[in-house]
């Protein structure tokens, strides 16, 4: 074990589903299952990192208070982050960084959601011309399935993509979330119900596009000092190998949410690796390990055509071959090297301040064979990729 | 100052981080240039977009500028749309009607397929 692993000691979640509620709620929820996973109480917890919403108001911009003081003041230190979608990563960084400086030994990491109805909008009212994030809406509409969608025609035109192979994304998805216990949609999806379903932005369909949910996850993480002595041994323990939160590199020449207008290659040459392989790769480096090592990936399938995007920046295979890739079998459970065995977002749905927390919470269960029903025989390791709007990166690496 | 484009215009500091200008001058930007990407919206979007009632789909398309190395997303004209479009494919900037408020007409600029696909990019 790497000096600086940390144990993931619990994990626990809400289900996903809609509605309506105090995020708080589904929050305190997650949390419960995550100490009693642990095997630990409340009043051990040294340090809360929060994962922010800033669709719930005040609270949700404090999470990490807002959730201490949901369990009952204790004197625990607190933090919250906002990185959009990649803000468990950036919790999970925060409680990281105090646990292996020594500050303490016990964190809980936690985020929580409650989503409207309908398309994300820009957050808050009032005209902001300065705001890209208000821009993209007011001046083109482009509203975030619009990115989605240009990424996918990519895959079409460039590689020669067709609407069933984005279509075979969900259908192997449903399938893996088919039995998944926190799962808001369990139902088998065949390619003729997303060719069937409407479509929303050319070329992606409703059943392309993954839902906004409600939801919450939570993980107890923690030194190896503290986990042996709780443990007594650390012989197949879930740990933490590598946490990026990679930002890109000037110029950021692929466009990215929100942004309608890419950086200028004019002056500087792009980097040899682009913005959403370097999240992984940082990871990689990390870690010490590479695709090849890999038993599982949990990525962030807002799209179908996204996962695809992912297995290439990832490196489970070349640009241009993740329909290969997927035809092949090789990333369905029983295949090489299974994507998304939780079921992704296509069977979840997005909570946002959660989602990157899910992903974690779902290795750790396949690592310790505990994700029953959709179970990857022998898994030893496994990466999370995920990318937050205005630059955020995020890719974990859990082993045992 | 380093030479490097910015857009949308801004102000305050220039983007790239081995330059220390906080000095960004206005500067016209080809009117030409390639596919990138295209999707089309076949639903209204949220405000801050005023959508036509009733809504009609419109096509947005990411245009590679060449010389300024960057790629700037924007609608297409009305009637065009995703059928009509391709990577690769040469387009040019236009202005067209966001929307009209109290009689006003609020102008937006678009990117159309290039009328004379071999005309060379720049101002």
């Amino acid at each position: 074990m790497n000096d600086r692993d940390l144990v993931v000691l619990g994990v626990g979640m809400h289900p996903w589903g809609k509605w309506g509620r105090d995020f708080t709620e589904y929050g305190m929820v997650a949390a419960r299952a995550a100490l009693k996973d642990a095997g630990i109480e409340w009043k051990d917890v040294q340090y809360v990192a929060g994962a922010d919403t800033i669709r719930n108001g005040y609270p949700g911009f404090i999470a990490g208070a807002t959730f201490a003081q949901k369990l009952g003041w204790t004197g625990a230190r607190v933090s919250s982050s906002y990185a959009a979608c990649a803000s468990g990563s950036q919790s999970l960084q925060a409680a990281r960084a105090s646990i292996l400086a020594g500050f303490c030994d016990v964190a809980m990491v936690i985020g929580a959601d409650t989503t409207p109805k309908g398309f994300f909008a820009p957050v808050g009212g009032g005209d902001r011309k300065n705001d890209p994030d208000w821009l993209r809406f007011h001046l083109l509409g482009a509203t975030n399935p619009v990115y989605f969608a240009l990424f996918a025609r990519r895959r079409m035109d460039l590689y020669g993509a067709t609407a069933e192979d984005f279509a075979q994304v969900k259908v192997k998805n449903s399938l893996h979330g088919l039995n998944n216990p926190n799962a808001r949609f369990r139902k088998e999806s065949a390619v003729e119900d997303v060719l069937n379903s409407p479509v929303v932005s050319d070329p992606l369909r409703l059943l392309d596009i993954c839902a906004t949910s409600d939801g919450a996850a939570a993980m107890i993480v923690t030194s190896r000092a503290y986990a042996e002595r709780h443990l007594g041994s650390l012989k197949g323990v879930p740990r933490i190998k590598a946490v990026s939160t990679s930002t890109p590199t000037y110029p950021q020449t692929i466009l990215e949410m929100p942004d309608f207008a890419t950086d200028s290659s004019a002056v500087v040459m792009p980097p040899v690796r682009g913005f959403k392989d370097s999240i992984c790769w940082d990871a990689y480096e990390e870690a010490g390990v590479g695709p090849e090592d890999l038993s599982m990936a949990e990525v962030y399938d807002l799209s179908t055509a996204l996962e695809l995007d992912w297995y290439e920046h990832l490196g489970l295979c070349a640009p241009g071959e993740a329909e290969g890739l997927l035809r092949s079998g090789a990333t369905a459970l029983g295949g090489r090297i299974p994507v998304n065995p939780s079921g992704g977002l296509a069977c979840f749905g997005e909570a946002i301040p959660a989602q990157a927390i899910a992903q974690v919470c779902e290795l750790v269960w396949q690592l310790r064979g505990q994700a029953h029903g959709r179970q990857i025989e022998n898994a030893q390791l496994g990466i999370t990729a995920n990318q937050g709007l205005f630059g955020h990166g995020s890719s974990v690496i859990v082993g045992i | 100052m380093c030479g490097t484009y910015v857009f949308p215009p801004r102000d305050g500091a220039c983007p790239n981080p081995a330059c220390d200008s906080d000095e960004l001058l206005p500067t016209p930007l080809s009117r030409f240039g390639n596919v990138w990407s295209y999707a089309e919206n076949r639903y209204a979007p949220p405000l801050p977009y005023r959508a036509s009632d009733p809504f009609e789909p419109y096509a947005l398309v990411a245009v590679q500028l060449e010389a300024e190395g960057i790629i700037v997303l924007g609608q297409a004209p009305k009637g065009i749309l995703a059928v009509d479009l391709k990577v690769g494919m040469r387009m040019q900037l236009e202005t067209d009607v966001l929307y009209n408020e109290d009689g006003i007409d609020y102008m937006v600029y678009v990117w159309a397929p290039a009328v004379q696909p071999s005309e060379v990019g720049g101002a």
